[in-house]
C-alpha cells in the first residue's frame, strides 16, 4: 500500500513522519511512504488541518497525531 | 532555595522555577479541556456550521469564536483557509477566523491567566476576538477576493457546500479521556522548551535590568509608546509560550499593560514568516492590507487598554 504525508515541511509535519516509518517498521507493513508538500496537491484531498494521513488516497487522519494513534490507524488496516 | 532572593540571581530563579511548574501545570488543565471542546466541535463541524447556517451579521463573531476554540498551528492557517473559502465562506469572515486563531488559544490563556490573573485574561480573551470579529468585518467591506492568488480564486468561483466530510468515529467521552490527556501532555511537551526559553529571557530581564528602566521608553503617557511596540513586534516570530514570560517582566518592569498587551499580540499574531506562508494563496498587497488593518486595531486596543487598565 501507499501511504502519503500530507504537510507543508512544519514540525508536526516531520514528526507524523518519522512517527509513520517507524510505525511501519515495527508493525512490518510493507508499504511505500511518499512526502507529499506542495500545497495545490494537498488541498486536492480536502483537508483542512495538517499534517494528514493518506492511505492508498484516502485520508485516514488530520491534525496533530500522536505515536500511539499512528499505530493503531496502520494496524486496523 | 538557599539564595538571597534580594540578589539578582536568586531573585531570577526564584521566578524561574515557581513560573515553569505554575503554567506547565496550568497548560496541563487548559489544553485538556480544550481537547474535549475540539473532541466534540472538530474544525471541520464549525466550517460546516459556517457554511450551513444563516447567521445574520453574527458569523464574524461565531468565526471569530471558533477561531478562538481551535487549536492553533501555523501549518494549517493555509488548509484552513482554503477549506474555508472552497466552503463558500466569505473571504471577511475566514479572516476573523485567521486572526483570531493565533491570538486566543490553549496555550496563550494558560500562559496569561498563570502571568496575570483572570481578569488581565478574560480581558485579553474578548479583545482578541472583538478584533477578530471588528477586523474581519471590516476588511470584508473592500472586496478582496480579487487579491487572492489566482489558483485560489478559481477553488472561490466553484465554491460549493460539500456534503461529503470525514466525520469522526462516535467514541463514548470516557473511552476518549485518555487520548485527550495524552494529547495535553503532549501539547505541555511540545511547548515547554519555548516556555523555558521565556521565562529564561523574562528572569534574565527580572533579574539584571533596573526597575523602571523601559518606564523611560515605553510609558504610559507619551503617545508613541504603543506603535513603536506593535511595529518592532511585527518582525519578531514567536508563539505565545514564550512571549508572554517576556511581556509578564516588561509589565513588572513599569512598561504600560496596554502597550504590553499590543506588543504580544502583534507578536503572535503578525509575522513575517506567517506572511510568507500566506503568499501562497494572496497577493503581497492582500497581505499588505491585512497586517496593516490588523495592526492598526491592535494598536486601537493598546491604547484603550492602557486608558481602561
Amino acid at each position: 500500500m501507499e501511504i502519503k504525508i500530507l504537510g507543508t515541511g512544519c514540525v508536526g509535519c516531520k514528526a507524523l513522519y518519522q512517527m509513520v516509518t517507524e510505525a511501519v517498521s515495527e508493525l512490518g507493513i510493507t508499504a511505500t511512504i511518499v512526502k507529499e508538500e506542495n500545497m495545490e496537491a494537498i488541498m486536492a484531498y480536502d483537508v483542512i488541518r495538517l499534517p494528514a494521513l493518506v492511505v492508498d488516497e484516502k485520508v485516514v487522519a488530520s491534525g496533530r497525531l500522536l505515536p500511539q494513534r499512528v499505530q493503531e490507524l496502520l494496524a486496523g488496516l | 532555595m538557599g539564595l538571597d532572593p534580594l540578589t539578582g540571581i536568586g531573585s531570577a530563579l526564584n521566578f524561574f522555577f515557581y513560573d515553569t511548574i505554575k503554567i506547565l501545570i496550568l497548560l496541563f488543565l487548559i489544553s485538556a479541556i480544550m481537547g474535549v471542546v475540539n473532541a466534540y466541535l472538530p474544525v471541520e463541524r464549525l466550517r460546516n456550521f459556517l457554511i450551513s447556517r444563516k447567521l445574520y451579521g453574527f458569523q464574524y463573531l461565531f468565526a471569530a469564536l471558533f477561531g478562538a476554540i481551535t487549536p492553533f498551528c501555523s501549518c494549517s492557517s493555509i488548509p484552513l483557509f482554503i477549506g474555508f473559502v472552497k466552503g463558500g465562506i466569505p473571504l471577511g469572515v475566514t479572516f476573523s477566523f485567521l486572526i483570531t486563531s493565533p491570538l486566543v488559544n490553549e496555550v496563550a490563556i494558560a500562559m496569561f491567566l498563570g502571568a496575570f490573573g483572570l481578569k488581565v485574561t478574560l480581558i485579553y480573551a474578548i479583545s482578541g476576538i472583538l478584533l477578530g470579529t471588528i477586523g474581519g468585518f471590516v476588511l470584508s467591506k473592500f472586496k478582496l477576493e480579487r487579491f487572492l492568488s489566482d489558483w485560489v480564486k478559481k477553488i472561490h468561483s466553484q465554491s460549493a457546500v460539500e456534503t461529503e466530510q470525514w466525520e469522526r468515529e462516535h467514541i463514548p467521552f470516557f473511552n476518549r479521556l485518555p487520548t485527550i490527556l495524552r494529547d495535553s501532555l503532549g501539547i505541555v511537551g511540545g511547548v515547554l522548551i519555548y516556555v523555558i526559553i521565556g521565562i529564561g529571557v523574562g528572569a534574565a530581564i527580572h533579574g539584571f535590568v533596573p526597575e523602571g528602566f523601559f518606564e523611560t521608553y515605553l510609558a504610559k503617557d507619551s503617545w508613541y509608546s504603543v506603535p513603536v511596540a506593535v511595529m518592532a513586534a511585527v518582525p519578531m516570530y514567536a508563539n505565545a509560550a514564550g512571549v508572554v514570560p517576556i511581556v509578564e517582566v516588561l509589565v513588572a518592569k513599569g512598561v504600560a499593560m496596554g502597550t504590553a498587551i499590543a506588543f504580544m499580540m502583534a507578536v503572535v499574531g503578525l509575522s513575517l514568516p506567517e506572511a510568507t506562508m500566506l503568499k501562497k494563496v494572496m497577493t503581497w498587497r492582500l497581505i499588505g492590507i491585512f497586517f496593516g488593518f490588523v495592526a492598526l486595531f491592535i494598536i486601537l486596543l493598546g491604547y484603550l487598554f492602557n486608558v481602561l487598565l
